[in-house]
């Protein structure tokens, strides 16, 4: 019988991670608090930077779940340290004693009502990141007619110690040009207002994305944090920043708004980190050994760490996390025991 | 070296290497905070004072950085001391003691506080 290994959380640092678990020849005990896997992937549109769709990233992925135990709607209920093993109870009334766990919890999107000067819940025309995606991902007719001018928000409660995420979220400035050019792409007489405080286009072909996004899609970056937002009696929006490279504050009328809402450290990770005694991190994220060298190894012994748990990161960087964290798994599983 | 004539000149450059700035260390002392500023421009934005005004606390913070304060320090001189940069500033610069600590190592006639 193969040995167990409890995977938790059912985003694509699990499902992946479970996978190559599998094929090393253990079963892997796939815990998902949600009624279906695939964590934030399943509810995006199109992926930077070449705007592959997300299902044809993870529909192959849950097409390929033989030999991996995987339960939805379920959460930890207690992990306790027995001798070399944790026992961890499911909600589900099963229980399993495993030598290792992998925390694949991934991050909360930030939740944007928080920055209330920029009025996510209050005026109907801002809406989040998330709401422009699943709106391109269901196909559906424009919420609003006549959106003549929108705008992207980037660093929204990143970067923001008030928000209390001091942290870069790293994947928003290339989605806000992801998004900004498919808006674009399909409402050509739009004109699409970024604004940024810097443009972190760190990853490969991210800058020809960014160049595309000013050459062939017109988009107007503006370097300046926006500082608030807002409407007139016919629902316009009114946005104010500073125009930090031209020196002067301004104030546009808009039609929409799209706020960038940044990674924030999943809302489980507390309570995790608790179960198996764990400190994390100053900013809330998982805290592994090394984030240069060890960056799926935890402090404590057979628990393993992969994708944003530990900190924003992009799709790929996750996967391959995901690969590397069962390979230190397979690792620590064949060092006799002491 | 042979000089063609289309060195910078002076005073259209800014020499940071030759700022040396006693005030501005005295003003990190009083308010550790200076130093943090992303030049966001939510300040700026947000500041009552600023759609009538050159006030733009921004430009103040990184001119005292670069050793101009001569240039910018009367545009606090338009600062009520309302608070809405406070409120807005993503690091959380307490910008009205920033204020009145540049008030008080700058001297109180160059800025009017």
């Amino acid at each position: 019988m193969s040995q167990n290994i409890v995977v938790i959380g059912g985003g694509p640092a699990g499902i992946e991670a479970s996978r190559r678990l599998r094929d090393l020849g253990y079963t892997p005990l796939l815990v998902e608090k949600e009624p279906v896997l695939g964590g934030h992937l399943a509810r995006w549109d199109r992926l930077f930077p070449d705007g592959v769709e997300a299902r044809s990233v993870l529909e192959p992925m849950l097409q390929d779940l033989d030999g991996i135990k995987y339960f939805t709607d379920t959460e930890i209920s207690s992990i306790n340290r027995l001798k070399d093993t944790w026992v961890v109870k499911f909600s589900n009334g099963l229980s399993a004693q495993v030598r290792a766990i992998l925390m694949t919890t991934g991050f909360d999107l930030f939740k944007a009502e928080k920055k209330e000067e920029y009025g996510y819940g209050i005026y109907e025309r801002v809406i989040t990141n998330a709401d422009l995606e699943a709106w391109f991902k269901s196909g559906a007719a424009p919420q609003f007619d006549h959106v003549h001018t929108i705008g992207f928000v980037h660093c929204v409660g990143s970067r923001d110690e008030k928000a209390g995420n001091r942290q870069c979220s790293k994947v928003c400035c290339v989605t806000a040009v992801k998004q900004a050019c498919e808006f674009k792409e399909k409402f050509p007489e739009t004109t699409v207002y970024c604004f940024y405080m810097d443009l972190r286009m760190f990853g490969r072909k991210f800058e020809d994305l960014y160049l595309k996004a000013q050459k062939e899609y017109g988009i107007r970056f503006v370097r300046g944090r926006v500082s608030e937002v807002s409407e007139d009696i016919d629902g316009h929006l009114f946005v104010k920043a500073e125009d930090t490279l031209f020196g002067k504050p301004m104030k546009i009328k808009m039609d929409m708004l799209v706020l960038m809402a940044g990674m924030t450290p999943a809302a489980d990770t507390q309570e995790l980190s608790r179960m198996v005694n764990i400190l994390p991190g100053e900013d809330g994220f998982f805290q592994p050994q090394s984030l240069v060298s060890n960056p799926c190894t935890s402090s404590r012994e057979g628990i393993f760490f992969a994708g944003t748990a530990t900190g924003p990161k992009t799709l790929p960087e996750t996967l391959s996390e995901a690969g590397a964290a069962a390979l230190a798994i397979d690792r620590y599983l064949k060092t006799p025991l002491k | 070296m042979i000089d063609f004539g289309y060195g910078l000149t002076p005073s259209a450059t800014l020499r940071i290497e030759q700022v040396s700035n006693p005030a501005f260390e005295e003003l990190h002392q009083r308010e550790p905070d200076v130093v943090k500023c992303i030049a966001c421009g939510s300040c700026a934005a947000s500041c009552a004072a600023g759609c009538f005004t050159e006030m733009n606390l921004r430009k103040v913070i990184l001119s005292l950085q670069r050793g101009r304060e001569k240039e910018t320090l009367p545009m606090l001189r338009h600062c009520m001391l309302c608070g809405k940069c406070q409120l807005v500033c993503p690091r959380g610069i307490n910008t009205r003691h920033l204020i009145l600590s540049i008030g008080k190592v700058y001297g109180l006639e160059e800025t009017g506080l």
